[in-house]
């Protein structure tokens, strides 16, 4: 938890981070032109990965494009590092790359994230790799991909407003809580991936540049450092994000995105911090504190 | 500036009247010889209706989807008047624009209301649809829209956060005309607008649309296989047989006096009640 944990002997029977040489450079070509159109979406030739769709295939290849062997990668999903799917992950590439592995948000150098933006400020020298399920924002609306295509192209969202309208005329409110649709600088609309609308502010000037990767559908996407992202609302319904009546059980968090934990069968709730990270810190800083 | 304003006068609303809303020239789409349409030339006016009939197969819709940007023409010209007052080329305009025009100034009415709604939203987010594309962000215009056109076209506004799908078909098909006059259009095109109903049905919906026409002084044109509908909403109409235009005139004069053999037939085959 404290040092970045010492890199393993790598294993040379595979090439460096699994992915062959060609393939990475195709998908560095794919990054390039997604950094340089910011939330535009990328066709790559995605690879079969040693692991099914759905469980992160997409930000595998992306990580395995960008690692070079001094890099420090953390993972995490939902939030965790210690989840089965960041686990798995992190250890495919502690054993393919022999890179140094972390679960400490500032060391890190990349990391790789379903579901979460963490809570620590990223810093300019971090590179955040999100695995997309369905990068196509305007799937909701239209099932037919040439014509999502063509909107992009012609900049037509008129219908991204219309699954925020259902909202409000359903629930009274924007009942989107996550893949909340955004503008990124004013041109395209993207689909944050699932993240919680909770992280949305913190994609919009985020000195970290953020790689999206979807595998199933063979897309990628970019927001490059300091770029606008602004989430979609109506003028009388503005955006806003979650809040909480609770703090975290553990540290005592009040701004924190937290996760409902049912304790026994008679419902008793706890609250906690879904960035696992986040609350060890905090905790540790408490204690350092007496 | 007083010289200025002599100089240029205001376009007043009778010179709008007397100048066409389209023109078009010579247009040809063929899939096979006789199979399309070809050589079709008409100049339509604000707040005309012109109806288009002909037996199934005789390119009706072909033409209208010509007409209305969706397909693009292998000969031929169509320009449209903007609201601005400026005459341009429908297909050489870029993509961007012609779809502009299509949810803006124009609406297109299909003869399958399944078609032409989003089923899986409610009534009133299909209403509200246009105005969103426009830019229009603010929940209670939307609204206010939605509700006030639900009443125009007789569905009760109660009915506003229904999906489509639970309505009649003769309400969805009030409701793909509420959802296409909502940003105020100037030309519409319908595609056998009351196919598939009941005949009870088309009379309160023909009633409806020769209201709504009058009242907003909608340019259509309507493509109908149906000589009463054109009868009662067409100020003019055009016969088409095999890709020709065969006969075009004033809707009473073609449907009284038909000269073309093709017409005589047509209106002498009308069931009398």
């Amino acid at each position: 938890m404290n040092a970045p944990e010492q890199p393993l002997a790598r294993d040379t029977a595979y090439n460096f981070a699994y992915l062959d040489e060609q393939t990475k450079r195709m998908i560095r070509r794919g990054l390039l032109k997604a950094v340089a159109i910011p939330g535009y979406q990328v066709p790559f030739g995605g690879r079969e990965m040693p692991l099914p769709y759905g469980w992160g295939t997409g930000g595998m290849q992306l990580t395995a494009a960008i690692l070079g062997a001094d890099d420090v990668l953390k993972v995490i999903d939902q939030g965790a590092d210690d989840t089965t799917n960041a686990v798995s992950i992190r250890r495919f590439f502690a054993r393919t790359a022999g890179i140094a592995t972390t679960e400490r948000t500032p060391d890190a150098t990349v990391i790789q994230t379903r579901h979460r933006i963490p809570e620590t400020p990223l810093h300019a020298d971090q590179i955040l790799v999100y695995q997309v399920p369905i990068p196509e924002p305007l799937r909701f609306i239209e099932p037919s991909e040439t014509e999502t295509r063509t909107m992009h192209a012609l900049d037509d969202y008129g219908v991204m407003h219309v699954k925020l309208y259902e909202d409000i005329a359903t629930f009274g409110h924007i009942a989107t809580s996550y893949a909340y649709p955004v503008m990124v600088d004013e041109r395209y609309v993207m689909d944050p991936s699932p993240i919680p609308k909770f992280d949305n502010p913190k994609l919009h000037m985020s000195p970290a540049l953020m790689l999206f990767g979807a595998g199933r559908e063979k897309r990628l996407y970019a927001v490059p450092p300091f770029t606008r992202v602004v989430s979609l609302d109506f003028e009388d319904h503005p955006f806003e994000v979650q809040r909480w009546e609770h703090c975290c059980a553990i540290c005592g968090s009040h701004d924190s995105y937290l996760d409902e934990l049912i304790l026994d069968d008679l419902g008793t709730q706890r609250f906690v911090c879904s960035d696992t990270d986040y609350c060890a810190q905090r905790v540790n800083q408490q204690e350092n504190g007496q | 500036m007083i010289s200025a304003l002599s100089v240029n006068p205001v376009p007043d609303a009778h010179a709008q009247r007397v100048e066409p809303l389209l023109k078009v020239q010579g247009l040809t789409r063929l899939y096979g010889p006789e199979k399309g349409c070809q050589d079709v030339s008409f100049e339509l006016y604000p707040g005309e209706v012109l109806g288009i009939v002909g037996e199934s197969g005789s390119g009706k819709s072909t033409l209208l989807s010509l007409l209305s940007g969706r397909c693009p023409p292998d000969r031929g010209r169509i320009d449209y008047r903007g609201k601005d007052g400026e005459w341009f080329d429908l297909y050489s305009a870029s993509e961007a624009r012609r779809r502009t025009l299509l949810r803006t100034e124009w609406g297109f009415v299909e003869q399958n209301p399944r078609d032409g709604l989003r089923m899986g939203v409610s009534a009133g987010a299909n209403i509200g649809e246009r105005l969103m594309a426009q830019g229009v962000r603010n929940y209670q215009q939307l609204r206010g829209a939605a509700l006030d056109w639900l009443s125009q076209v007789e569905i009760d506004p109660l009915r506003v956060d229904d999906l489509p799908r639970s309505f009649s078909g003769g309400m969805q098909q009030r409701l793909q005309i509420a959802r296409n006059l909502v940003s105020g259009p100037r030309l519409v095109f319908m595609d056998e607008p009351t196919g598939g109903l009941d005949v009870s049905v088309q009379a309160r919906l023909l009633d409806l649309l020769r209201g709504l026409v009058r009242e907003l002084d909608l340019a259509v044109v309507i493509v109908t296989h149906d000589l009463a509908v054109a009868r009662l909403l067409a100020d003019r109409l055009m016969v088409m047989r095999r890709s020709h235009v065969v006969e075009a005139g004033l809707t009473d004069q073609i449907l009284d006096d038909p000269q073309h053999p093709y017409s005589q037939l047509l209106v002498s085959s009308v069931l009398q009640p």
